[in-house]
């Protein structure tokens, strides 16, 4: 009996250092490229430095900064403007496709290939084909406004009325694909017997869409709703290659204007600290999600 | 109205909006062929009389876009090949073998998919900085050579492996390393395949960091070359479009020949959680 514990938990302590010696490479790289850097931006966050100079502390001087920036303030809305009409518009457009891409149409592989291959396409490759196609003087999209009788053509990346609505429709294009896709392998994990089950009761489409399909789809939604707006956080390189967040700021976003900060300007705390607004705004949305989804979120 | 009436209206919307979706696509091959003069017409034409097959040979003289393009294959392909050892060394121990703070640490790693990469970017250019490590393959590569995400994917993948069968090779005398070499990893071939496909994609296509952490047009990637040379000749279309052209056939191929493993990875993710 004391034996053969003796040899289980040699075995044990085998194992265990068995398994730090497959996680070894991983936590080193995670250590260095991940873990250490999360807490030294927090830190680079409390001082002024541009790589050059010596490292000055300022607490939270960065952060009050931050608030008083008028810019900064004009990103924060700019960005809440991106995010709030990019992500409805693109889930409800993927969950419309998913749906009608669901019911064995002919051609179904040949359209979810198409509606997909902007996903994979390079951001900066897609931007630049659509800020020619936006060019206000000689772009294919002014040229079909003006062929169905639109006179007063907008100026799209040079106004700042339409620059912001121009990068929101490159970025529905683009993440699309992403979310459908997400919904129509949700639609396959919903069994076609409950829809048989319901048909035979009397339910309609519709009733069986709002009622039945909603609610089983739900834990989907709310994976594609958590990353869609994680991802829309983000925009940037629509923004470089369309932009440059111009005219006048009107299309600055948070993770340009910490380009900028960091990159263009070299002012490395400053930087960081937007990152970390950038951060909290990503941590508090999620949080706030996971809190509401007990309310709509059914998990069968 | 009947069920194939109603398809019928669908087939046509759908089909409204495969144009829309790949409408800027046609309209990148056909600018990609076009004299520079020609793009100043309005109305614009789709196709030019004269198309201009030299574009795609300017490309390649006016910048080193074909030392753009290695430099992109070389990094993709070696982050890739990284990602799939360090992860599945890493996923192998969460999902196969038992040890003290195993909870903690993939919670740990997990936790790190919900930092947005931005927070990490200044540290990380400071220390390839001070590493002197500005324009080299190793800070192109290094800082992608693990990640919580494939670990993610692949722990969720093992774990479906019968433990009895990992323990009888136990009994057999196969030690962890045999277990994993001869057992997991052939077992695990479908996830290998569709991490290798999603971080080829996401790496070829990955732009800030290697636009900050190189200055040489010769250790520049594709994407960063690309918009580079929007910097430079911003008029010009034609070479403009050639460029982005060039810049996604590869991941349009890989896409297509692992389209059904690029879904599934990135499926993964929103249904293998629970």
């Amino acid at each position: 009996m004391a034996r053969s514990r003796l040899r289980l938990t040699k075995v044990a302590r085998a194992e265990e250092r068995a398994a730090w010696l497959f996680l070894a490479p991983s936590l080193v790289l995670f250590a260095i490229f991940t873990a250490i850097p999360v807490i030294s931006a927090f830190f680079i966050s409390f001082t002024q430095w541009n790589l050059f100079n010596e490292v000055t502390w300022v607490g939270i001087g960065n952060y009050l900064a931050l608030a008083k920036d008028e810019i900064f303030a004009k990103v924060l809305g700019n960005t809440a403007y991106f995010v709030l009409i990019s992500v409805p518009v693109q889930i409800a457009l993927a969950l419309a496709c998913a749906l009608v891409l669901n019911r064995g149409i002919k051609g179904q592989t040949f359209f979810r290939v198409i509606y997909f291959l902007p996903v994979v396409t390079s951001t900066i490759a897609a931007a630049l084909v659509w800020a020619w196609l936006f060019n206000s003087n000689f772009g294919l999209i002014n040229a079909a406004l003006s062929l169905v009788g639109v006179t007063d053509l907008p100026k799209w990346m040079g106004s700042t009325r339409w620059a912001m609505p121009a990068i929101i429709i490159v970025s529905i294009w683009q993440n699309l694909g992403y979310a459908m896709v997400l919904f129509l392998a949700g639609l396959q994990n919903i069994g076609k017997d409950v829809h048989d089950a319901a048909a035979l009761d009397g339910a309609t489409g519709w009733d069986r869409f709002w009622h039945i399909t909603l609610p089983l789809l739900s834990p989907t939604t709310f994976f594609v709703l958590v990353i869609s707006i994680i991802g829309s956080f983000q925009v940037f390189e629509l923004v470089l290659v369309m932009t440059k967040a111009g005219p006048a700021n009107a299309t600055n976003t948070l993770v340009y204007y910490i380009y900028q900060n960091g990159f263009q300007f070299y002012q490395m705390g400053y930087a960081s600290a937007a990152a970390m607004v950038l951060f909290l705004i990503v941590l508090a949305f999620t949080l706030v999600q996971y809190k509401l989804q007990r309310r709509w979120v059914h998990y069968g | 109205m009947g069920k194939t009436a109603t398809d019928w209206v669908l087939f046509v919307v759908l089909l409204v909006g495969a144009l829309l979706m790949s409408g800027p696509f046609v309209w990148m091959i056909a600018t990609s062929f076009k004299p520079a003069a020609d793009v100043f017409q309005f109305p614009p034409t789709l196709f030019t009389a004269d198309p201009q097959v030299e574009n795609y040979l300017r490309i390649f003289t006016t910048i080193p876009f074909g030392r753009a393009m290695a430099n992109s294959l070389v990094v993709s392909v070696l982050v890739t090949l990284l990602q799939l050892i360090t992860c599945s060394m890493a996923a192998y121990a969460f999902a196969c073998l038992r040890f003290r703070g195993r909870e903690v640490l993939f919670l740990i790693y997990l936790a790190a998919l919900m930092v947005p990469s931005q927070v990490t970017l200044i540290p990380n250019f400071i220390l390839i900085k001070t590493l002197g490590w500005i324009d080299t393959y190793q800070g192109l590569i290094l800082p992608y050579a693990f990640s919580s995400f494939g670990t993610f994917l692949l722990r969720q993948y093992l774990k479906s492996i019968p433990a009895e069968l990992l323990e009888a090779a136990r009994i057999d005398g196969a030690s962890h390393a045999q277990i994993y070499l001869t057992i997991v990893l052939p077992l695990a071939k479908p996830a290998l395949g569709a991490l290798a496909i999603f971080t080829f994609v996401a790496q070829w296509n990955n732009f800030l960091w290697p636009l900050i952490t190189t200055t040489k047009p010769d250790m520049q990637v594709a994407i960063v070359a690309l918009a580079t040379l929007q910097g430079q000749y911003n008029t010009d279309w034609p070479l403009l479009m050639t460029g982005s052209v060039i810049a996604i056939v590869p991941v349009l191929l890989v896409f297509v020949f692992g389209n059904r493993a690029f879904i599934a990875g990135l499926t993964t993710g929103a249904f293998g959680g629970r």
